[in-house]
């Protein structure tokens, strides 16, 4: 972070006179770590004129656990527990992203049936982040009953993995080669689509009655925070971030993995309808309508479900890799969710290097926070949709 | 009010002065625990309205039926508080403002006519009066965010203080199409005038359009007054932690929580006495409704419509709210008050 001075409007550090004569400076203001609006443990120190923002310093490490260290000390098969609590408001998609890379650097297959019920788990965690992300940006403009509403729908996604892995929150479901169980037998597969319909056609409409549409709430978010193209690319914005300033990107469909390739789905992208392409809304938004999409994509996979085992037989307790090097990237909730795994050959990973899309998405802030009022600045961290715990695994 | 005076002056054998001075204490004494119960009553409604309105039930287990005792037992809880003073704030400030938000909202309930003959303090500049001493609220916000020594308490007193003081223009303009019809400055008069059932009631647009139109706009500027969402600037429970009251504990901060709904509460019957006729029953034919079973029906209804608006809708931000205020309901109102008069002059309406 450089220590040049930020220039707003033609005024930067020291130049605060309002009152000829009297010397103003800049307020310090500490955002953080405990602050309702920054979603976790995150700490913003802002330099602002009244309610204009002069600069913005994100300041991380306050949910550090040393995730990665860790990957040196256990097997393949036990770290998987500790992607469940990168992003722990959709634990299936990191459980997806750090199995994909194990399997790659094995070059072991995984059955047809595991790959199908991974989509459809991933897809399900999908549409409980982007109910979080809803409820709580709607919350961050003083939203509080949609809030709720979402909260209402998760519970029943949480219900329904809680049925197939036994967790409500963090599962440990997918191992190398496989999932760890297979599907219930007690009528799961209609109880989910029985789901996704009502999500679908009846609850997504009613947030949009509710908080999507509301002059409010699109006069708070509309042409604020704008994140153009170039901007989020250079940043290496993901996921919703990027989809919200009109690129076109999505794993699932650009760098196809599992079997997301045989659904009929499409990419959601900002279309700036309500105000400028990359503002708040239009990365609510996407959020909003990728829910929509992820139904889609759950429904087919589930209809589809073919018959044979869940897991590869062959694997055992301890799985052994092979000396070499894999990447491989998924498409998250929050983004694309990379794993870049080193081996030795041994029973652990000799490095782990995770690619967290939430890490890149909130530097953004600095350069788009800045000269934008306060209550604004609030809108544009709740529409990035950050998790810490992802953010400093 | 006539009967007490009767009382103390026949039956306790006082003189004039003595009498005044016992009805002015024992009506103190009585708007106070009025205003106290208000207070836990509207608590108790708000998280019921809330949770209904969210798909949940709101507090359902202190007392037995519907929780009806949470709130009592917030506020017992409340008493038992440690009451914590930052080290570094202003303490006589600190320690004044929540008595002075409170008295705002307390004086103002001295003029509100609740039966057509009780009220606590009858004179003729009552709607002046409340409107002046409701305005106490912001220098004792101001005073919060300031002595609290704390940033995000100073942002919320700086924008409870723009938000409150511009709101009262909108506020008082509305209410003076009401006293043009009236004549008259005092609530009691203002009732008076309106008698006759629904259709005199001022709100009535084919009685005059203009008086429905300055109802809307009082009841958006109450909103804004009371600090209640969508324009809960000084608060702004994401974005400014708690705002002005931030820094406070215990009893202090019950104050500030008792202020804000003995206010919610002031504000809608004063819509109540200026727009829908006060203590009069709607429609002739109920006349057997006590009168002040009325004034507080009317008002608690009005109450309701303020909840429903808070947890519906999403919050503005601070300079759109200002900008609803200068540029769209303070000229709206003086149209307002031009329409109406010429209006009454039209019909033959005005006093």
């Amino acid at each position: 972070m450089a220590n040049e001075p930020t220039m707003v409007n033609g005024r930067g550090w020291g130049d605060q006179d309002h009152v000829p004569g009297i010397k103003s400076e800049l307020l310090e203001l500490n955002m953080g770590p405990q602050h309702p609006a920054t979603h976790g443990v995150l700490r913003l120190l802002l330099h602002t004129d009244g309610e204009i923002v002069y600069k913005v310093t994100p300041v991380l490490g306050y949910l550090h656990r040393c995730a990665e260290k860790i990957a040196e000390g256990v097997n393949y098969k036990q770290w998987v527990v500790y992607t469940d609590r990168f992003d722990y408001l959709a634990p299936m998609c990191c459980n997806h992203a750090y199995v994909t890379a194990v399997e790659k650097l094995m070059g072991q297959a995984v059955p047809e049936r595991a790959e199908h019920i991974r989509v459809a788990t991933s897809e399900l965690s999908r549409i409980a982040s982007h109910l979080i992300a809803l409820a709580t940006f709607g919350l961050d403009m003083g939203a509080w009953t949609p809030l709720l509403y979402c909260f209402r729908e998760r519970e029943e996604i949480l219900n329904l993995l809680e049925r197939i892995s036994g967790g409500r929150m963090l599962y440990n479901y997918m191992i190398p080669g496989g999932v760890r169980y297979d599907v219930p037998n007690d009528n799961w597969v209609a109880d989910v689509l029985d789901f996704v319909d009502l999500m679908e056609h009846n609850k997504l409409p009613e947030y949009n009655t509710l908080l999507s549409y509301n002059k409010i709430f699109i006069e708070r978010t509309a042409d604020v925070g704008i994140i153009d193209a170039k901007t989020a690319l250079d940043y290496g914005c993901t996921g919703p971030v990027l989809r919200g300033s009109g690129v076109d990107f999505d794993c699932r469909r650009d760098d196809p993995y599992s079997v997301y390739h045989k659904f009929d789905w499409q990419v959601q992208i900002g279309h700036g309808e309500k105000g400028t392409v990359g503002d708040c809304w239009d990365r609510y938004i996407v959020r909003a309508r990728e829910i929509e999409q992820s139904c889609r994509i759950i429904r087919q996979a589930l209809q589809t479900l073919p018959d044979g085992p869940y897991q590869a037989l062959a694997l055992k307790a301890i799985v052994k890799v092979p000396a070499g090097a894999a990447y491989t990237r998924v498409e998250s909730s929050k983004g694309e969710l990379g794993h870049y795994i080193i081996s030795d050959g041994g029973q652990t990973a000799f490095r782990n290097k995770v690619r967290s899309p939430s890490f890149c998405n909130l530097q953004v802030v600095e350069k788009v926070g800045v000269g934008q009022m306060v209550s604004d600045l609030v809108a544009l961290v709740g529409s990035l949709d950050i998790v810490l715990g992802e953010i400093d695994r | 009010m006539q009967l007490l005076y009767d009382f103390f002056t026949g039956q306790a054998g006082m003189d004039l002065a003595g009498a005044h001075i016992a009805v002015a204490s024992l009506m103190a004494v009585l708007m106070f625990t009025v205003m106290a119960l208000c207070a836990i009553i509207f608590t108790w409604m708000e998280r019921k309205v809330a949770g209904f309105m969210q798909s949940r039930y709101g507090p359902m287990y202190t007392g037995r039926w519907h929780g009806w005792a949470q709130a009592v037992a917030d506020m017992l809880k409340i008493l038992g508080k440690e009451d914590i003073i930052p080290g570094e704030a202003d303490k006589g400030m600190f320690q004044f403002a929540p008595i002075l938000v409170l008295l705002g909202s307390l004086l103002a309930w001295a003029a509100i006519p609740w039966a057509p003959d009780f009220v606590a303090a009858d004179f003729d500049l009552g709607l002046f009066y409340i409107f002046a001493v409701s305005s106490l609220v912001v220098i004792g916000i101001l005073m919060a965010g300031w002595s609290s020594n704390n940033k995000w308490a100073l942002y919320g007193a700086a924008r409870g203080a723009a938000q409150m003081v511009s709101y009262e223009i909108p506020l008082a303009l509305a209410a003076i199409p009401v006293v043009m019809r009236t004549g008259s400055l005092n609530p009691q008069d203002i009732i008076i005038a309106q008698q006759g059932g629904i259709w005199n009631w001022n709100i009535n647009p084919i009685m005059n359009p203009f008086l429905f139109i300055a109802f809307f706009m009082y009841f958006i500027a109450s909103i804004a007054e009371t600090n209640r969402g969508p324009f809960d600037m000084p608060e702004t429970e994401s974005e400014l932690v708690a705002g002005y009251h931030t820094e406070y504990t215990g009893m202090r901060f019950a104050f500030f929580f008792l202020s804000e709904y003995a206010n919610l509460f002031l504000v809608s019957m004063i819509a109540t006495m200026l727009f829908l006729g006060g203590w009069w029953a709607p429609f002739p034919g109920m006349a057997w409704i006590p009168p002040a079973l009325n004034f507080i029906i009317k008002g608690v209804l009005l109450v309701f419509l303020n909840m429903w608006v808070r947890w519906t809708l999403p919050r503005v931000r601070v300079d759109q709210l200002m900008f609803l205020c200068w540029k769209v309901m303070i000229p709206l109102s003086l149209l307002c008050v031009v329409g109406a008069g010429l209006w009454m002059m039209a019909w033959g309406q005005l006093k």
